[in-house]
């Protein structure tokens, strides 16, 4: 009989207690960003999908050496580059991603040599049709370096 | 005769009224509450604090098809939100806000709300059964096991409270109570009565509203996760908005009947201006609890459910019936 | 609670849980044959997500292979790539800098909280109530925004290398963590007033779903499923890895068996968890976080190996079968969910539906590390 009451007081004590935390928490601010109003800076190290560096005269640091290519695991990246007439070295004709099969590891990153690519920050990337992800860096590099 | 019924007909159309506002208002406060409890801010896009958000949802639902699946009993389906809406807008019509405002008076009151609220959980039943899901199939004889286990203790706390006030007249309950808190039926220094246990039948009936209108920790018959959304899984549009409307206004009665019941229906506490004010100030007090223990407890088992009612709710609640017979007898 | 009337198997119905359902999770599927809501059988049937990892480790280069780890769970990522880099740091002969293991031990360990937290929250959410698991959430933010901060992703974080890490802590992650130690332990406060104290969960869990340390035994469970039967197994404390033997933790152990020990178990690894993280940043080490020469391409000489690590879900095991070639010859991945999960269906015969959910929820399942 004892142990009946007692059961039931210290289970209506336990609710008490709850709701005296519930209630403060009621009155605390909120903590939530407000999605499409406010957002947030990405951190330093943020690895969104890769793009090309823009080195000297606004050109690309890549020599074509084609690491990156082989450091990716899920065949992502194809690059193509050749010799100009009277150069030494190979310069990048086409670079591109195929965003729908990167995992964002950042392994083409680490296995470049050349500071040629880096992550860039973006993360709105949304669309309904796979082309939109298939990214020709050279043409993002040149649209953001007119 | 015509002006009654002219009168009992106004009283409907305010009664819905009232109803579907309220309905809307408490979804939009329990969405606020809720997330306010949580850190978040809630719906706060359409309009000054989210406010045009209940008008828009309702646009929502009103512009959805009305899907009925195959296989289902089709008449049973359809009729079961009806028959959920129904009774809760009915027991509006009894309900006295005031010695003014009431829609049609009747000294049966309290039993005609009780008979309606049978009606709402019959209509889980045809939800639950008509769909033609597992799941829906599980949630209804839950809530029906779960309506039988709760009505028992409510009544009784009922009982206990018509004795003392001496009539079933819901207008004359509040009149018995009238003067300041100390009248009040929760309080055990009532005069001519010292009943130290009305503060515990206040909380019986409160659960048992609780678990009248199926809100967590009760919420079995919806328990959405194990039965996904329990008897309303199946409907969409407006087959689903009656259902969620019918639970806010049955949340409604339960604290409408709370406040004539045990604190005084339109009393002041202190003493003056009793009014109308009062008692929309306790409702919604109530309400405002319904929902800060929603968002605060885990939902109980059904056998945890029916020990509660069987082995705590309905001794304590006869126990208190005994001794207030006993108390009228010997004041 | 066991079913007090008797089950009658021949009227029975099936009742398919999942593979969506809001309390797997995931796309677990468990098909259950019912009496009205008790079970009289189930059968949990996996696969929906399987990605082949173990297939795409024997095809893949040790250091393609290496971003796969961290996403096999998702919510614990950096206790899978420990567990095979440790390999292929043994397999290999690579010498690991001190600093860069230390390292490893707080991020693991701050990543066992968050996986923890986030199982806390949903747990909760199982049984119904669900404003823990926004103030879970809101502590395991703290953490992500941390891991952010030095690895770059919020969850699959592909952190460490062969030989070390990908870039090393600064004094901002340092503080951050030291400042996150005594906000963690009033929030366990705060989850014990709200949580574990409260009467209808209690009586949700105890007595619940009672599992003998045989049955654990037999299916090989671990993590809290083991601890939580009274087996005191931690791959840590048992077969010691990396810098733990350095680390003054208790291994919480409880013996009732039931839902609730399993619930109080991951409860009081949280705060074993604070602990390491605590003195691991006290002890941290200067120094290097990559050995000094450059490593080539990893070529593992032709061998058996085996590492286990405790990851958040339990004992993680990774087996390498090398033929001294670039890839793998075989890679089998040892999955602790796997086996916690497949004592399920035996031992949720005759209990309710409801408790059988909960039973699920407290095995701590995430459906993409079973598939794998």
């Amino acid at each position: 009989m004892g142990a009946y009451f007692s059961e039931i007081f210290s289970g209506l004590w336990s609710l008490f207690i709850g709701m005296s935390i519930t209630f403060r928490e009621f009155f605390s601010p909120t903590v939530t960003v407000q999605y499409p109003y406010e957002t947030l800076t990405m951190t330093a190290r943020y690895r969104g999908h890769i793009d090309l560096i823009v080195g000297e005269e606004g050109k690309t640091n890549c020599v074509v050496c084609g690491m990156c290519e082989k450091a990716c695991p899920s065949d992502c990246i194809s690059l193509a580059g050749e010799k100009p007439e009277g150069g030494k070295k190979k310069e990048l004709t086409k670079y591109t991603l195929d965003f729908t099969k990167c995992s964002l590891c950042g392994s083409c990153v680490e296995s470049c040599n050349f500071n040629a690519i880096d992550f860039s920050k973006e993360y709105n990337l949304a669309s309904t049709r796979k082309e939109d992800f298939y990214f020709d860096l050279l043409q993002r590099l040149k649209d953001r370096n007119p | 005769m015509s002006l009654t019924l002219l009168n009992v007909i106004v009283a409907v159309i305010i009664a819905i009224a009232f109803a579907a506002l309220n309905a809307a208002y408490l979804v939009w406060a329990e969405r606020r509450g809720a997330a306010r409890i949580q850190r978040r801010p809630g719906p706060n896009i359409n309009g000054p604090f989210g406010l045009f958000q209940p008008p828009l949802d309702g646009v929502k639902l009103m512009a959805k098809q009305l899907l009925i699946p195959g296989g289902v009993d089709k008449v049973l389906f359809m009729a079961a939100p009806v028959l959920a809406m129904a009774p809760a807008i009915t027991s509006f019509v009894t309900l006295p806000f005031s010695d003014l405002i009431v829609g049609h008076n009747m000294h049966i009151g309290i039993l005609l709300i009780f008979a309606f609220a049978s009606i709402g959980g019959m209509s889980l039943l045809f939800a639950g059964w008509s769909s033609r899901n597992k799941y829906s199939m599980m949630s209804s004889v839950r809530a029906v096991s779960q309506a039988i286990a709760y009505e028992i203790p409510m009544l009784i706390t009922v009982i206990t409270v018509v004795m003392i006030a001496g009539t079933t007249d819901l207008m004359g309950i509040v009149k018995g109570q009238m003067g300041g808190f100390w009248h009040w039926n929760i309080f055990p220094f009532k005069a001519g009565l010292f009943n130290p246990l009305m503060l515990m039948s206040f909380l019986i009936f409160f659960t048992c509203s609780l678990a009248e209108t199926n809100r967590a920790p009760f919420d079995l018959g919806e328990a959405e996760s194990e039965l996904v959304a329990g008897f309303h899984t199946e409907y969409g549009s407006m087959g689903f908005g009656l259902f969620f409307m019918a639970e806010y206004a049955n949340i409604v009665i339960g604290a409408s009947l709370t406040t004539i019941l045990f604190l005084g229906g339109w009393d002041c506490p202190f003493g003056f201006f009793p009014g109308v004010w009062w008692f929309l100030l306790k409702i919604y007090l109530l309400i405002a609890s319904f929902i800060w223990i929603r968002w605060t407890f885990p939902r109980t088992t059904i056998y945890g459910l029916l020990n509660l009612s069987w082995k705590i709710l309905i001794p304590l609640s006869l126990f208190n019936l005994l001794l207030t017979a006993g108390l009228l007898k010997v004041f | 609670m066991s079913a007090p009337i008797k089950l009658r198997p021949d009227e029975t119905f099936i009742l398919n849980v999942g593979p969506q359902h809001p309390a797997t999770h995931g796309v677990l599927r468990v098909k259950m044959e019912m009496d009205g809501e008790y079970i009289v059988n189930a059968e949990t049937v996996i696969g929906y997500i399987h990605r082949m990892h173990e297939k795409m480790g024997e095809l893949k280069t040790y250091s393609q292979f290496l971003m796969n780890l961290s996403r096999m769970d998702y919510l614990g990522a950096l206790g899978y790539s420990h567990g095979h880099v440790l390999l292929i740091e043994k397999a290999a002969g690579i010498e690991v800098p001190e600093r860069a293991e230390y390292i490893r031990a707080i991020t693991v360990e701050l990543n066992r909280i968050a996986s923890h937290l986030f199982w806390f929250g949903a747990f909760v959410m199982d049984l119904g109530g669900f404003s823990p698991l926004m103030y879970a959430l809101q502590d395991r933010e703290y953490i992500l925004d941390m891991l952010e901060a030095i690895t770059g992703s919020r969850l699959t974080y592909s952190y460490y290398r062969f030989g070390g890490l990908y870039n090393d802590v600064d004094d901002d992650f340092i503080a951050a963590a030291r400042r996150f130690i005594p906000r963690m332990r009033t929030s366990m406060k705060k989850y014990h007033k709200l949580v574990t104290g409260n009467i209808i969960f209690r009586k949700r869990l105890e007595g619940i779903a009672p599992l003998t340390p045989e049955i654990c035994r037999k299916y090989g469970a671990s993590s809290a499923v083991a601890r939580g039967s009274g087996i005191n197994f931690d791959v840590r404390k048992n077969e010691p890895y990396s810098v733990y033997p350095e680390f003054d933790f208790d291994v919480p152990v409880f013996h009732e068996c039931d839902s609730l020990a399993r619930y109080n178990v991951r409860m009081a690894e949280i705060e074993q968890s604070l602990r390491i993280i605590e003195q691991g940043l006290d002890k941290l080490p200067g120094g290097p976080i990559m050995p000094e020469k450059k490593l080539k391409a990893i070529k593992v000489p032709p061998g058996d190996y085996y590492q286990a690590v405790e990851t958040a879900r339990g004992s993680f095991g990774v087996r390498l079968v090398s033929d001294g070639g670039k890839t793998p010859y075989r890679l089998k991945l040892r999955s602790p969910t796997y086996s916690n999960m497949h004592l399920f269906d035996e031992s949720c015969r005759g209990m309710l539906i409801m408790d059988a959910l909960a039973f699920m929820g407290s095995l701590d399942l995430v459906i993409p590390e079973i598939d794998r």
